[in-house]
């Protein structure tokens, strides 16, 4: 996965575009399109979990450490 | 060309800092100056401090392969851009500590607090991120505590475990106390923080079932609930019958707390704690923005002076000189150890590459010292009668508001009955005295630069939406806390009968989340009903746990590096680890022994003691004297511990590097073998 944060191109929509993809990078809206991406290029057979089981194994998965600060 | 840039950045800082000495003597300093110090000195600190460290002590390779790479399984480790890894671990690192600390070390004026955020960000706390994060991404992502046992032996490892469950357990009960103290009849307030659980709830029900790990469209709709529901709390505020409903009790408010607590552990992650966190990373990342912003454009007059009268010790807000107390009070913002657990373990997994720990360790933890520096000047910007009358606890300068403004107007803080009763219905309370805690003091700070930048007459709107800012951050922090307390506790209770280790089991999961909340609980309850209110107790004893865990963190950096055979540069981390070590222990020592009864815990304990003896106690007083006199004999207790498990972990980490100097046989350096990266392939 190769991002391409450089500002060249004026492209407004192009610039947004971009934008667009880091927010959901950030916020993990995109974690189910990587997941899969993984899959196919690392094991290549195996069937992906839906969205929403692979949503609710993150969260389980997070949630077991020192995720918070004071 | 660059030489001259930083020569200026060098001149600007110097010539802030001069400029703030200078106007010492006047009433009253632009916040400008803070802010351009500030980001001078990080500015510094970022460009050659870390740089070096990168460079010289760690040694940083660009070129060799992190576990993000070498163990890539698409889930926790994963190769990311660094300034995603930034983004996660700043969301990660940010929580209500540095908000609340300054607030509360506001008493002894702006100037001991802007020093130690900005020197012990630079020399310690950002030092502290960036090496545990860089010595846990070359062990794989090994967590704090599991490198203090690979490192040091298994002693540093258990302390850094019981460590880690005594300071969760403080954390939660002082940050539930400042929710409560908010909260407290304030109808407004109440329905509002109250309205964030359903609004929590319907999202993640969204989240699984109606559009699954949507994060943003999610968030977006809870952000809009949350702000309609600080609207719908004026409303109300304003209907006597439903008021009535949502006015409460601090001690009604602390068990509504502890029940949550115990709910939202139990609770499936998905339906509470995960759409909570995101409603309030968003919400946090943009509130810190938006009064950044409003800082800069109003560019405030800070009104509390450089120092107070309050370095002697007798502040109303707690007990205790400047030395120790500010820098127990101010931990997170300079110095933080919870940092160490965040920066081991989730974030290392990410790391795309070794020299990306500068940004990510050193770089979050500067914002986060910013975000204290604002919250500093949120607090100083108010009239100092004003801040004293909102942080000093009744039992401190009186019960009644005609009491309270005369005692405080006594120390040279005029403030009259009648401003505080106006302040109180323009922000839509019935009143802010004695609303210990630092949150509404911060929200009234808030809510004036906010109205003043954004529009005035919005002032109530203001405060509230502060609140529940404030709010919604100490409610994700403990639910968060009480869920990982929970899993040590299960991990404990393993050891002594293995079914009590299953973290599946109904009956385990119970058993453990009950523990942890009836211990946090019971520091909540007795801090609730304690009328010198219980943040002089709890703060300092969070803070003492808090740089007990630095402490931990970097006597596990020094022992590496030592190890490594680098001692010329152990001090980098030794001179941190060395003034926490004084600063702990000596506000440890002044915790347990002084004869102040305010600030030490025996001697608080034998005065009250003798005082129900005497008979001398109101009805009231006498009623909770028994428990507050048995918590006071148990805090002391709980120093001592703190302070024994920071020596033991220091002698520790001594005896491994004296053996290394010596020569002798040390557990052997648990560093992920060197493997290069793969050409070509980068985040």
């Amino acid at each position: 996965m190769r991002h391409n944060y450089s500002r060249g191109g004026a492209n407004v929509s192009k610039l947004f575009a971009q934008w667009w993809r880091v927010l959901r990078t950030l916020a993990g809206d995109d974690a189910y399109e990587r997941y899969c991406a993984h899959l196919r290029s690392h094991h290549g057979r195996e069937t992906p979990l839906s969205r929403r089981a692979f949503y609710l194994r993150a969260q389980q998965e997070k949630w077991n450490g020192v995720k918070r600060c004071c | 060309m660059k030489k001259l840039i930083w020569f200026s950045v060098a001149l600007l800082g110097a010539f802030a800092l001069a400029g703030i000495a200078y106007h010492r003597g006047e009433t009253s300093i632009n916040a400008m100056w803070i802010i351009v110090a500030a980001a001078c000195i990080h500015a510094l600190g970022y460009r050659f401090y870390s740089a070096w460290i990168l460079a010289k002590v760690l040694t940083a390779d660009a070129l060799r392969a992190t576990p993000a790479f070498r163990l890539n399984n698409g889930r926790d480790f994963v190769p990311t851009h660094k300034w995603i890894v930034f983004g996660h671990h700043f969301a990660a690192i940010a929580g209500p500590g540095p908000l609340v600390g300054p607030t509360l070390a506001a008493q002894f004026g702006y100037l001991p607090g802007l020093i130690w955020i900005l020197v012990g960000s630079v020399l310690g706390g950002c030092v502290q991120d960036m090496i545990i994060m860089f010595i846990s991404t070359r062990r794989n992502g090994r967590s704090l505590g599991k490198m203090a046992r690979d490192e040091l032996g298994p002693i540093g490892g258990y302390a850094a475990l019981i460590g880690t469950i005594a300071i969760m357990i403080i954390l939660i009960a002082v940050l539930g106390l400042v929710v409560v103290n908010a909260m407290k009849n304030s109808p407004w307030a109440t329905s509002t923080v109250f309205a964030t659980i359903p609004i929590a709830v319907l999202i993640g029900l969204y989240l699984r079932n109606i559009r699954p790990g949507r994060v943003i469209e999610g968030s977006l709709i809870g952000l809009a609930l949350l702000l309609f529901a600080v609207v719908g709390g004026s409303w109300i505020s304003e209907s006597p019958t439903l008021a009535n409903l949502f006015d409460w009790d601090g001690i009604s408010l602390a068990w509504f707390v502890i029940g949550y607590g115990f709910i939202a552990a139990i609770l499936p992650v998905w339906l509470l704690l995960a759409p909570r966190d995101y409603l309030s990373t968003f919400l946090k990342l943009g509130t810190v923005g938006l009064l950044a912003i409003a800082v800069v454009i109003m560019s405030p007059e800070i009104k509390m002076p450089a120092f107070t009268q309050f370095v002697d010790g007798s502040g109303p807000v707690f007990g205790g000189k400047i030395f120790p107390f500010v820098f127990i009070t101010i931990a997170c913002g300079a110095v933080s150890g919870f940092h160490a657990l965040v920066s081991s373990g989730t974030t290392p997994k990410l790391i795309g590459k070794e020299t990306d720990v500068r940004l990510i360790g050193y770089g979050c933890m500067m914002l986060e010292s910013f975000v204290a520096i604002m919250a500093l000047i949120a607090a100083t910007l108010l009239d100092p009668g004003v801040y004293f009358a909102i942080n000093s606890p009744g039992g401190i300068v009186g019960a009644t508001a005609e009491v309270a403004v005369q005692t405080i107007s006594s120390w040279g803080f005029p403030v009259t009955a009648e401003y505080m009763h106006d302040l109180a219905r323009t922000m839509g309370e019935s009143t802010l005295f004695a609303r210990t805690g630092g949150a509404p003091s911060l929200a009234v700070g808030m809510a004036s630069i906010f109205s003043s930048a954004f529009g005035q007459g919005m002032l109530a709107m203001w405060y509230h939406f502060a609140i529940m800012f404030e709010a919604v951050f100490i409610l994700t922090t403990l639910d968060a806390g009480t869920r990982v307390g929970r899993f040590m506790m299960q991990d404990l209770l393993g050891h002594v009968w293995k079914p009590l280790g299953e973290t599946s089991s109904y009956p385990s999961t119970i058993l453990a989340s009950a523990l942890i909340v009836s211990g946090w609980g019971y520091f909540l309850y007795i801090g609730v009903i304690d009328p010198n209110g219980g943040v002089n107790i709890l703060w300092p004893l969070f803070g003492i746990s808090n740089q007990m865990l630095a402490a931990i963190a970097l006597s596990v950096a020094t022992g590496v590096l030592v190890k490594q055979g680098k001692l010329k540069y152990a001090w980098v981390t030794s001179v941190p680890l060395a003034w926490l070590a004084i600063v702990t222990t000596t506000a440890s020592w002044e915790k347990l022994f002084s004869p102040d009864v305010r600030i030490g815990f025996i001697s608080g304990a034998n005065d009250l003691a003798a005082r129900l003896a005497a008979g001398t106690l109101s009805e009231a007083q006498a009623a909770v004297a028994p428990e507050l006199i048995f918590n006071q004999r148990l805090d002391a207790v709980i120093t001592v511990f703190f302070a024994s498990v920071l020596w033991i972990v220091i002698f520790d980490m001594l005896r491994v590097c004296s053996r290394v100097l010596r020569e002798l046989p040390v557990l052997p350096s648990s560093e992920a073998p060197y493997v290069p990266n793969t050409p070509g392939v980068t985040v």
